[in-house]
């Protein structure tokens, strides 16, 4: 028997706005994916936690407050140390200059999203790249 | 990772791991549970019920809060509704508990119905069991919003809260043939809204038919600002003592544990029924019938016949 995908969408940082947040998790939903939505304002260790106990297949980061450099790699950083990153796939998405884009992947992050991105885009990229079997 | 060991020492991403895997019907993971069932019992499982936007999830965690200021352990389950139309759920019940999820004494998982209806999903009961094994105190228990007829919560808990907010008016009417007779004890949610006192004398007075031992008691709050949640905690606690007085504790868990196990017969024998050879057979049966030549009443019986005979 196949599962469903089980993706957290997180909003790490101090920015208030999760029109994207909803919007991604919204569109994952109807692509038949058990979407987690954890709230405004997650710290790294906040998310890393709900990850593990939601036992989640991807960690969805959305984030919009320009902090993305600091609190994204510091998400992957606590899913190494809590040995699940093996089995999690963590993409991020919001406003993240182009050249932020190759050093947050190098850093751990699969995928990067920025506005403009058709969703379909970001939900065959998470269907293509899961790192467990469901 | 060994996750009946790991559970069994308190590893949250074993216990994390085992739900998933109930949730999918793993066997390994039910001979597991199976295993491990006689570690089962210690925790007092709460229900929280109630219709949509009553504050089930705030109060949730306010309850959870007042219980780790007194050193106990907290588990929680929030099950929302799965789309019946694209199998998909945005489980949202977390937001309102954000405060918990760095509590090393806590633990909270959504769940979504996955198609079953009731209130909770099918592998509820089995996630409840594995923090109960885990070792938690105290377990939550979260239904979706429910109506008139989502009363699986009862099956699965040992005390049902069921929350309730001022200005329902005549709904309470409507829904007090289900929902309103599994209520251990009632909170009016929002009591600082007008209306507040008509609700909580309608449900006295609903509840003056009841006649068994336990009178639910009925209670003010508001749970946003903490308001009426220690006396809740109290009540509940009271609950549970009037439970374990003179055996009711063992009686109700051994209702639900017959419920139970029908339920798991009901499951495996369909699992059996609808097997591929008898999907064929029943594919073949069912041009009979509508020929006319058969009926759907000795072709259903024959099979269960066969099955059981096998």
């Amino acid at each position: 028997m196949t599962r469903p995908i089980r993706v957290l969408v997180a909003k790490p940082g101090l920015d208030g706005h999760d029109r994207g947040a909803k919007v991604i998790a919204r569109a994952l939903r109807d692509a038949g994916m058990e979407v987690i939505y954890t709230g405004l304002r997650q710290t790294p260790e906040q998310i890393v936690q709900s990850a593990i106990q939601e036992d989640v297949d991807v960690v969805a980061l959305s984030i919009l407050s320009g902090a993305h450099n600091h609190l994204l790699p510091k998400v992957v950083e606590l899913l190494k140390n809590e040995k699940v990153y093996e089995e999690m796939l963590v993409i991020g998405g919001g406003v993240i200059p182009d050249e932020d884009i190759p050093g947050l992947k190098e850093s751990g992050l699969a995928g990067i999203f920025t506005p403009g991105t058709p969703t379909q885009a970001t939900i065959d990229f998470i269907k293509e790249n899961l790192k467990r079997e469901l | 990772m060994n996750l009946a060991e790991g559970l069994m020492n308190k590893d949250k991403r074993a216990a994390a791991r085992l739900i998933t895997l109930i949730e999918s019907n793993d066997t390994e993971a039910i001979n597991t549970l199976s295993r491990l069932y006689k570690h089962t019992g210690g925790a007092h499982v709460i229900g929280i019920t109630g219709p949509p936007g009553a504050g089930k999830s705030t109060l949730t965690d306010k309850l959870a809060k007042e219980l780790r200021q007194i050193g106990k352990t907290v588990g929680i389950i929030a099950v929302d509704p799965t789309s019946p139309f694209t199998g998909g759920s945005i489980l949202g019940d977390r937001v309102r508990m954000a405060d918990l999820y760095t509590d090393a004494g806590v633990f909270i998982r959504s769940m979504g119905t996955r198609g079953h209806l009731g209130g909770l999903s099918k592998a509820t009961l089995g996630a409840v069991k594995i923090l109960d094994i885990y070792g938690f105190d105290y377990i939550f228990i979260e239904t979706v919003g429910v109506g008139q007829s989502e009363v699986d919560i009862v099956k699965a808990a040992d005390t049902v809260i069921m929350i309730m907010v001022p200005g329902l008016g005549d709904d309470i009417q409507a829904i007090k043939a289900g929902i309103m007779e599994i209520g251990d004890l009632f909170a009016i949610n929002k009591s600082d809204r007008e209306g507040a006192d008509r609700t909580k004398v309608e449900i006295e007075m609903m509840l003056d038919y009841n006649h068994s031992d336990w009178r639910p008691p009925v209670l003010q709050i508001v749970a946003t600002e903490n308001k009426g949640v220690k006396e809740l905690l109290e009540k509940i606690q009271f609950h549970r003592e009037y439970l374990q007085s003179s055996n009711r504790l063992i009686e109700r868990r051994r209702k639900n544990s017959e419920i139970e196990i029908i339920d798991l017969v009901q499951d495996s024998l369909m699992k059996r029924v609808l097997q591929k050879d008898n999907r064929t057979e029943i594919e073949k049966m069912a041009k009979e019938v509508a020929l006319r030549k058969l009926d759907p009443y000795t072709v259903s019986e024959d099979l269960i016949n066969k099955i059981i005979n096998y």
